[in-house]
Parts: C-alpha cells; structure tokens; sequence
C-alpha cells in the first residue's frame, strides 16, 4: 500500500541534511508521497528502510511486458478503477490465437492479413499486437512445428498455449531471446510451468475459475521465483468475467493485495459467434484485460476494437489534439481554397484525410481551441471569429495566398457574420456540416 | 482463508421509472416497461440485486429519413415509408420500446405539422402495443408545436417526450405534466448539467419518477469516451445519494454511430476497414457494448441484428452468475 509522507518520513535519517536538495527530511518525504523524486537522492537512508519503501512503493497490479524482435506489449501498472479518477495506462494487447492443427502454410496464412493490417485513426497507426499459437494436437513436435510457421510469419511477441508441459517446451525452444507468454499453469501443472517460465525468461499465466484458487497459486509461482504472471480468471460469461475482472482489479487497487496484482487475459474468441465475440472483447478493453485473445481476423470488427481500446484509453485530461497553425494538403499553390478547422484531432484528420483522399489541393488552418470539437469549442468560446482572425493572422496565411477567402465549417455557420466584421476584405463561405461533403462542395462551390 | 472481497456499499439509488400505460393505467399499451432500481454499479450481482434489465428501443421516422445511411435504408426498405408498417417491423424484432422522432420537413420540404405528427403517433400508437418516446426534430420552436400537439392528443399514455434540453424544457415539461407523460432530458455530457436539469423540470412540479437522463454520448471513435465517463460519474452520484442524479439513463448509440463516416460511406475508404455492413453493425454493437458497461438503462439503436446483440449482451450481463 502507498505509503503516506509522514509515514515515509520516519524511515528516513531525518538529520535535515539536505543533501537531496530539499531543505528537510519531511520535504522530501512529501515529494517521495506524490511519486514525484525518486528515492536515491537521498544518499543517507539505511539499506532496511530502502527495501521497505520499494516493497511499498512497487505498483499495485505488475507490469507485464513481452517481447519480441524489438517489438514490446506491455500490460499492468494500472492505478485506478475508473478512466476518470485519473487515466488507464496500458493498453490491452490484441492477440490472433492459431492452432497446431493446421498445417505450417495454412498457419502462415492466417498470420498474414493480420500481420499486414495497419489502420490510421487520427495520426495514430492501430495494428495487431502479438499472436497467440495453440496445441490442440497435444504433440510436441507438431506443437513446435506451428510455432516455428508462426514466428517466421510474423516479429510481434507470442503467446504460447498447452497445459502439457513437454508441449510447451518444445514451442518454446523456437523462441530464443524473446519474452514470449505462456498458457496456462493450474493446480496440477503449475511447477512444471513455473520451471519452464523461469528457464525461458517467460511471461506466466494462472488459470482457475476462483479468486481463491488462482491466489493460491500465484503465491505458490512466485515464491518459485517466478513473477512476471498473468491471471486468467478462467469465465467465459459477460457477466461472471466482468465480475471476476471487477474484483480483481479492487483487489489490487484498493487491499494492494499482491496475490491477485497482475494484469489479465481474456479470450474472447471462445464465444464462437461473431455477435458475442464483438461484444466480448469490447467488454474486456472497457472492463481492465491486459490482453485479449481473438481467433478470427476480420478487420470490420478488429478496426473499431482497437478504436474502442484508442479511446477508453485517452488521458481524459487532455484531449489527442494536433498542433495549430497552417497545414498544407497535398501541395497547395497560391490559388488553393483555405479552410478552416479546430485542433482537437478528430476533428483535424476527419477534415484532412477527406480532402486528401479526394485529392484536392487546399491550404487547411488549423486554430487554437484546447483541442475541442468545432460545436464544443464554438459552444465553449474557443472557437469564434476573434480566435480565427487571430490564427489567421499569426500563422501569417494572407501572405501564401491569393484570394482572401476562408471556408467555415458548415456547424458553425453562425460566425460569419462576425467574421466579415473582425476580417474585413476577406469573403466568408460556409462549407458543408460534415467533412465527408466537403470534396464535392470543394469541386462544385469553391 | 478465502479472499475477502471488497464491496461497495452505496447509500443511494437509482429510481425506478415505468414507461407506457395499459388500459387498466389509462393508456393503451399491451406492455409497459420499467427501468431503474440499481444499487450498485451496472451488474455488479455479489453487491445488490439488480431489479430491471436494461432494455432496448428501436428507433422509427416519421417520414424516410433523408440522412440515414443507406445501409439502414435498404435494410427496413418499404416499411420505412409507413410508420405503422415500420412500427409493426420494429417491434417484430423483439425490442422493448420504439423510439419515434419527427421530422422537421415531409418530404418535399414543408415543414412538419402538429396535425401530422398526431396523426403519425396516432397511427404507430395503433399499430404496436409497446411503450413509446416520441422526439422531436431537435428545433427548439418546431418541437413546442409539435410536442405539445401530441402530448395532448395522447392524454395518459405515458409516453417520453424528447428531447427535453435547457432551451424548450418548460414547454415540454409543462405538456408532459398536463397529459400524464415522461420526459427524457437531455444536456451535452457534463454532470452538472444533468444534474442542473434534473433540479429545474423537477421545480415545475413533474414527479421525479417521470424524468429520465440523457446525458448524450459520442460514437466510437468520436468522443465515446466522454460518454462513457460522463455516465459512470452520473451513476457513482446516484449511489453515493445524490438525488438530482438518480434518473435512470437513456443514451443513443444508434443516432451517433450511424453518423460516422465507418457506417455511412461503403465506397473510397481503407480497404482495412472491412466489410461495410459488417462494420456498421460493429460499430454501433461496441458503442452500445460501452454504453451498456457504463450505466445505460435504455439503449436506443436502429439496426436489428445490433439489437439481436444486444439483446444477447443484456441478458448475459444481467443474470446472476454462480459465482456471485
Ligand atoms: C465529445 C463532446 C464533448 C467533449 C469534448 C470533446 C472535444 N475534445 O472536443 C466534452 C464532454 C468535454 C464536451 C464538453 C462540452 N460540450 Co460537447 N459535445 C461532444 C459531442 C458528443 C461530440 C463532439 C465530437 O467530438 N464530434 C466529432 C468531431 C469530429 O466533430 P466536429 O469537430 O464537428 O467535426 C465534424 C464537422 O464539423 C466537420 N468539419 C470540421 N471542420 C471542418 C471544416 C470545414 C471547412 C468543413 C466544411 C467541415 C468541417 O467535419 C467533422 C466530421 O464530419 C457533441 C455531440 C455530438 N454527438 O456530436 C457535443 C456538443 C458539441 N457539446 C456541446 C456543448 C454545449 C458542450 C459544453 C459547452 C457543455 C458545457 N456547458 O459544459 C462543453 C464545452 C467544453 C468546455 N467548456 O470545456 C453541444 C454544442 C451545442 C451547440 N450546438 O452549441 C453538443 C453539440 C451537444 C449538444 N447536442 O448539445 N463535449
Ligand atoms: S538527503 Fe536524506 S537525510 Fe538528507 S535531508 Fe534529504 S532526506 Fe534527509
């Protein structure tokens, strides 16, 4: 559990040195309270209190990371319940889940189109984060054969899947030199996998359909050494998992209770049907997993999940904005139309990739409205004719361009009229209300 | 020794709100249906039982809509010309409500009329039995003539009328108290303003189990995720005892994912995006999915096979796990 300044404070020398660059012991104890200074400032604390407040100051749910390649997810180190009390960190990774029952090429092919994806969503690439390759064949060598088709299709981090040890072995020993994660230790297999986890510098996941259970058997890994684990609260119901999720989550965050402080994985796939499985996995990027685990690669509905996840993981404190200023688009020359947007990303690329995509040449201003949507910002006074006039001035477009006319965002039609007061010679238009209208207004208007 | 699990223990709850009146009420409807009662967060079972189900409207025109996706258009075909037809098609799906909202033009650009819209509901009311929201067209000034119009022409339905926003909320609420129906209040995704609302219809005197939230909400992919937050904030308030903030919610999803670019536009866009009606169904599934997670009550949507979802995810959520 965090520890209070006061608290940390009697661990300290409390000689008032400062040879932290604090002027006392307390101060720096508060800053060390807030997480803001690390601790070996302090030249001077005992070798017992540093232990104690490391043990106290570790996150409450483990980070996770696998690698591979150079390619990393990380998953853990959440700090709250809900977006709002401050921000969710790391996003869940998306998985595609093969099996050895198929032949190495027929793996290669399922790999592909998902390795291959890559999706824009304002200025960010979405992609798949890793695979997920299991034994239902129960055989190691042909276990080893579709890991081996499955790391040669693709250098995002692995997940390998069997409860029989000897199989997960021989899938591991394709692997070198990478943190892949392994599926699953229970109450029959744990020590088994545990060695196996530890020998490969492995990820390890718990798997048990109680808390109980699945606490137990986390205390009893690590104290193998083993602490890079990863919970499946093995429910395959919306209901159960999002209880199950719920409270493991409070658990760690609320108790710092360690058996329990690990990120989760989900498998959506499980479900079968597409209706379920959607909404499955939607669930579990709202509702705390570290991974989930898909066994169909179908872009309409892989798109918008790693939308859903691009969202629910917004820091809800500052809104994904751009920079605002003057923004070419696809090589305006001096007779191009200006247009004129707000900075909140959404709204920029919705703008920007339409005009793009259509192929238009066109000067697009961006102003300054705290990364607000048009109608947020116009309704909160961050986007009105003085903001504009201004912008239009500062990032100096009179000079780049020949005719003095501005297109307003169809939304926002209201400003004209004071635009034409605070930007006299200029000719204000209205553009269209959606930015998908925009190219034929561009063709047919401007 | 077995794991102690923390629990929340709230103080408050939500309200319980039923909408639609059957004869034996004096109304008309075959059914009603009744929201609300939470005690604890959405389908949090180990804590409280939850009393009602979330439940789902399907959104209907007056009128073909002009904007709708041509997906949705091509889905409801002919029905969507004849409210009655589409109503009778809608309830067919297995949904709870319909949601019926008033166009501000007919077809050919004159505007709507409070005889038209009587004779509209009228006709949808003749045609299902199920409770029924009407909104308007989202015009202020058009909205107090027609509203009005068929909140008289309905006396003791218990319908919703919508949306009720600062700027017409007295008229809508004066004619709902007048008539013996419910009003969905509507703000732009802010507690306060929720709250603020709730505080004003109620000092008109409307009994405060006939006001249901709308906190409003964004698609997937623009603004969700204030949606979300927003409701989670509105429905930890309601627990925690504030009662300005105990309405039960009603949110869209339908309306806004419909309006993206994903589900409207098939042609010139990231061959990543997939399928085109597949995606649209996703699109507005996951923002339903999101809503449902974060407090909805009411969901209202336009595609039957989201509903079919859903449907599925409602009843999968709300029953009692084993475990809990
Ligand atoms: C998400 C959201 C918020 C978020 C902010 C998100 C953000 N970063 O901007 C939050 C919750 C913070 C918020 C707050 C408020 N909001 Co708000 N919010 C929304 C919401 C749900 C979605 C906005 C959005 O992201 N749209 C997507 C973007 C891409 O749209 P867009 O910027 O308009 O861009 C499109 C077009 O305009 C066009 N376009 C853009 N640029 C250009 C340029 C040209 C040349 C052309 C032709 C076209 C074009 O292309 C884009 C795609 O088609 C809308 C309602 C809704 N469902 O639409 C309300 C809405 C915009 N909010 C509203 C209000 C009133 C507010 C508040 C003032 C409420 C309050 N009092 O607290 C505050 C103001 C903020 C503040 N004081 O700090 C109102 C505005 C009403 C009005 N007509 O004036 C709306 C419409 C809700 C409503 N129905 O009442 N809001
Ligand atoms: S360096 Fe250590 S002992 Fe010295 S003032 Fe800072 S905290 Fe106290």
């Amino acid at each position: 559990m965090a520890l209070s300044g006061i608290q940390i404070y009697k661990m300290l020398p409390r000689t008032n040195c400062k040879d932290c660059g604090f002027p006392t012991c307390l101060a720096f104890a508060m800053k060390l309270a807030a997480k803001q200074v690390e601790l070996a400032l302090c030249p001077h604390v005992s070798d017992e209190s540093k232990a104690e407040l490391a043990e106290s100051s570790a996150p409450p749910i483990r980070l996770v990371t696998l690698s591979a390649n150079g390619n990393s997810v990380k998953a853990g180190n959440e700090v709250v319940m809900f977006r709002h009390e401050k921000t969710f960190y790391n996003m869940p990774g998306l998985f595609l889940r093969v099996k050895d029952d198929l032949s190495p090429e027929a793996i290669k092919a399922a790999i592909a189109p998902a390795e291959a994806f890559k999706v824009n969503y304002v200025g960010i690439d979405l992609t798949m984060d890793g695979f997920a390759v299991e034994s239902v064949s129960g055989d190691p060598a042909t276990f080893a054969a579709a890991v081996k088709a499955t790391r040669g299709a693709t250098k995002r981090p692995l997940v390998l899947i069997s409860g029989d040890a000897a199989v997960m072995a021989a899938g591991l020993e394709q692997l070198d030199g990478e943190a892949p994660l392994i599926c699953s230790a229970n109450s029959d297999n744990w020590e088994a996998m545990a060695d196996l986890a530890k020998s490969h510098k492995a990820a390890l996941t718990v798997s048990a359909t109680s808390l109980d259970e699945l606490a137990e058997l986390t205390g009893k890994i690590s104290a193998k050494g083993v602490e890079d684990l990863v919970l499946d609260p093995a429910f395959r119901q919306l209901n159960s998992s999002l209880i199950a999720a719920t409270q493991i989550r409070r658990l760690a965050l609320r108790k710092n209770f360690r058996a329990l402080g690990y990120p989760m994985i989900t498998f959506p796939g499980d479900a079968g049907d597409v209706g379920r499985v959607s909404v499955q996995a939607a669930q579990a990027i709202a509702k705390y997993a570290g991974f989930v685990v898909i066994d169909e690669f179908l872009p309409e509905m892989v798109y918008p999940l790693l939308v859903l996840r691009q969202n629910i993981y917004t820091d809800p404190q500052k809104p994904i904005q751009v920079q605002p200023g003057l923004y070419e688009i696809n090589n305006p020359t001096a007779d191009s139309p200006l247009l004129v947007t707000t900075n909140f990303s959404i709204t920029y690329f919705s703008v920007a990739n339409e005009v793009e995509g259509a192929g238009l040449p066109a000067w697009l201003l961006v102003t300054e409205a705290e990364g607000m949507s048009v109608l947020t910002a116009w309704a909160a006074g961050k986007f009105d004719s003085e903001r504009i006039a201004k912008d239009v001035k500062r990032f100096g477009v009179a000079e780049k361009i020949n005719k003095k006319q501005i297109v307003l965002p169809g939304h926002v039609a209201v400003l004209s009229g004071e635009l034409e007061e605070d930007m006299p010679g200029w000719e204000i238009r209205v553009g269209p209300r959606e930015a998908v209208d925009l190219p034929g207004f561009m063709r047919d208007a401007l | 020794m077995p794991i102690e699990i923390p629990k929340d223990k709230w103080p408050g709850s939500v309200r319980e709100i039923t909408l639609g009146a059957t004869a034996a009420d004096g109304g008309t409807r075959t059914s009603t249906v009744t929201v609300g009662g939470e005690k604890a967060l959405p389908y949090m079972h180990f804590e409280a039982q939850m009393p009602h189900k979330p439940v789902i409207a399907l959104e209907i025109r007056d009128r073909l809509p002009d904007d709708w996706s041509t997906l949705l258009l091509e889905h409801w075909g002919d029905t969507a010309k004849d409210p009655a037809a589409w109503a009778k098609a809608a309830e067919a799906t297995g949904v709870e409500l319909l949601q019926l909202t008033l166009s501000l033009t007919d077809a050919d650009g004159n505007p709507n009329t409070p005889e038209n819209a009587v004779a509209v509901v009228k006709s949808v009311l003749a045609a299902t039995g199920l409770p029924l929201l009407v909104f308007g067209t989202g015009q202020a000034e058009m909205d107090n003539v027609l509203l009005v119009a068929v909140a008289e022409a309905t006396q003791g339905e218990r319908l919703v009328l919508g949306i009720c926003e600062d700027k017409n909320y007295r008229t809508i609420v004066a004619a709902a108290m007048a008539n013996g129906h419910l009003v969905n209040g509507r703000t732009p995704m802010d507690v306060n303003l929720s709250k603020q609302l709730n505080i004003l219809i109620s000092d008109m005197g409307l009994p405060m189990d006939r006001i249901l939230m709308d906190p409003t909400t964004g698609a997937l992919g623009y603004g969700i995720e204030y949606g979300f937050s927003v409701m989670e904030r509105l429905r930890m308030a309601a627990l925690q005892g504030d009662s300005m903030t105990q309405q039960p919610m009603l949110v869209t999803p339908g309306f806004e994912a419909w309006k993206t670019k994903e589900s409207k536009v098939g042609k010139d866009v990231p061959a990543e995006w997939g399928d085109w009606l597949k995606r649209a169904i996703h699109w507005e599934t996951m923002t339903a999915t999101a809503l449902i997670e974060s407090g909805a009550d009411i969901v209202v949507l336009r595609h039957p096979e989201s509903v079919k979802r859903i449907r599925v995810a409602i009843d999968e959520l709300s029953a009692v796990p084993e475990m809990a």
